[in-house]
């Protein structure tokens, strides 16, 4: 009797049964087309309209005057995010003393005031006010610029939002930097200025992306969709259609505490799931995990048939 | 010349074409040749009879995977032709993106399937585990592959996925190179680097699978009397 390890390693010697790998395949093609043109047929896809600066202006001016108000100050999601786009200090994401983050370093640099407000109303037609405006931010110190941006970001805060009815202030020429961005995202010439940055062509759009994130309408938009990341995030997708359910390990993770409330929490998924892919691949060489299937015999469902009739060798 | 040579008639001695010759060539193409037919003979790369416990339906789900993996490619391929906007502007263009959809969804559906089935019969044994492993890096290439068409769908979802995956990615330090934000870079990615790499690693994947034959049930004797 040869051993089962022998017969593992070698060409099969025992009895063979025809099988057509020719018609095999054919019939898969076939039958696997036709169920994915039905459930398309019955289905379709999910296709929500994507955002514009434009329709957040419309439908959530202050979200954005407040917003604007933020990249001005340096107070903004982007504007404390770190590498790549800045240098903000302490911010970055590591594992322990890991900080690939900071290691990788400033690749998109971004400067919020700048890249988001000052820039693109320099590029765009501007009246006299607007003109004096930029000229008025660009000749004040950078303690002068926080100042006035901070304290108009705190005012329509503290005016819940409505930037219309914030309290009387020293703002120097904020309201007039954030009024005329506003007024050239209800236009629609934001969108434009902010993906071309003076170009023809571009299909980067980091920074209108960066700006519509740094809002909350965008992630209100998405809340409302049950694609938050503490709602499974990229497992669903909108309306009632499956997301990428293959990513629910991952997803899981943010799901739960220690990762769910920590400030690492990305770099901890990821150097997890890291680890976790690592070990699925070598999986073959895991003493303990490899013998998992000789534990929980699923394979005697699978080879029913051949175990009826044939010796097995215990090991 | 060379119509004189091709037309020279065959001895009885002369091999059967690209046999025995290529054994006997000490040419780059004739050793490739060989190896070629050492490793992979074409009974083996085509094979009309399987080991007679090759009989359950888990086998299926590894030729529906590569069934479902052909369909992506091909309504892939239609929508390329139009460009990443067409979809959402025409009924046609539409349809073609749900198949390509649908057929994604399956294609993860079989290979779940397919992986899980291949766990529980400890399939990486008897030399097997170098097909395990392009099996497991199958399965990562094409979810980095499918990502990056959810990123390009050019609609509130991309936008969505994208600004949230980037932090992700950034906080291991790939961000900058891999952008999520930039569509160009994801398109191409999606549409070239990814399609190439999951290609060639399936290929490589299913050339190992009948190279090494479907592996025998675990624990299985195989009694010498059988094989005599």
């Amino acid at each position: 009797m040869t051993n089962a390890t022998d017969i593992e390693r070698r060409p099969w010697a025992g009895a063979n049964r025809e099988y057509d790998i020719v018609k095999e395949f054919v019939i898969a093609m076939v039958v696997v087309t036709a169920l994915t043109l039905g459930l398309a047929f019955a289905f379709g896809s999910p296709d929500d309209k994507n955002l514009t600066l434009q329709s957040w202006a419309a439908a959530s001016p202050g979200d954005l005057v407040a917003t604007a108000a933020q990249e001005l100050a340096g107070t903004s999601g982007v504007a404390g995010y770190g590498p790549p786009y800045n240098n903000t200090p302490d911010v970055s994401q590591s594992i322990g003393p890991i900080n690939l983050q900071e290691l990788a370093g400033v690749r998109i640099p971004i400067d919020t005031a700048t890249d988001f407000v000052i820039r693109p109303l320099e590029q765009m037609p501007a009246n006299a006010a607007t003109t004096d405006a930029i000229n008025a931010w660009k000749g004040a110190t950078p303690d002068q610029q926080a100042k006035w941006a901070g304290d108009y970001a705190d005012a329509i805060d503290a005016a819940d939002g409505d930037y219309t009815k914030v309290a009387a202030g020293d703002y120097g020429p904020v309201p007039v930097l954030t009024g005329s961005l506003l007024a050239a995202a209800e236009g629609g010439a934001l969108d434009g200025v902010l993906l071309t940055q003076g170009r023809v062509y571009s299909t980067d759009y980091t920074l209108p992306l960066l700006f519509l994130a740094d809002g909350t309408y965008l992630e209100d938009q998405a809340r409302a969709q049950h694609l938050g990341g503490d709602q499974w995030g990229m497992t669903n997708e909108t309306g009632s259609y499956p997301g990428q359910s293959w990513l629910w390990l991952y997803t899981f993770w943010y799901q739960i505490e220690p990762f769910a409330s920590s400030d690492n929490a990305d770099a901890w998924v990821w150097g997890l799931m890291m680890v976790l892919t690592v070990g699925l691949m070598l999986l073959p060489f895991i003493p303990g995990l490899r013998s998992i299937p000789r534990w929980i015999p699923v394979h005697r469902l699978i080879w029913r048939d051949y175990y009826k009739t044939h010796a097995v060798v215990k090991r | 010349m060379t119509a004189d040579l091709d037309a020279t008639p065959a001895s009885p001695a002369d091999p059967p074409p690209g046999t025995h010759a290529a054994e006997s060539s000490s040419t780059w193409t004739g050793g490739l040749l060989n190896r070629w037919q050492r490793t992979l003979p074409p009974e083996k790369l085509l094979p009309d009879k399987q080991p007679e416990y090759v009989a359950s339906w888990i086998y299926v789900f590894g030729v529906a995977t590569l069934a479902a993996l052909l369909v992506i490619v091909a309504s892939g391929l239609i929508l390329t032709l139009r460009g990443p906007a067409w979809w959402h502007q025409s009924d046609p263009g539409h349809y073609v993106n749900s198949v390509h959809l649908w057929s994604v969804e399956l294609f993860f559906m079989f290979m779940v399937v397919h992986l899980w089935g291949k766990f529980w019969m400890a399939a990486w044994r008897g030399r097997r585990a170098m097909t395990w492993i392009t099996g497991v890096v199958c399965f990562l290439a094409s979810v980095g592959t499918a990502f990056t068409g959810y990123v390009i769908q050019t609609n509130f979802d991309a936008q969505w996925i994208a600004t949230q995956a980037k932090d992700g990615l950034n906080s291991v330090g790939i961000g900058a190179w891999f952008n999520v934000l930039d569509v160009g870079q994801m398109l191409l990615f999606h549409v070239a680097m990814l399609p190439l790499v999951l290609g060639a690693i399936v290929i490589w994947h299913v050339l190992l699978v009948r190279r090494h034959g479907v592996v025998p049930p675990i624990d299985v004797a195989l009694y010498e009397e059988e094989t005599s």
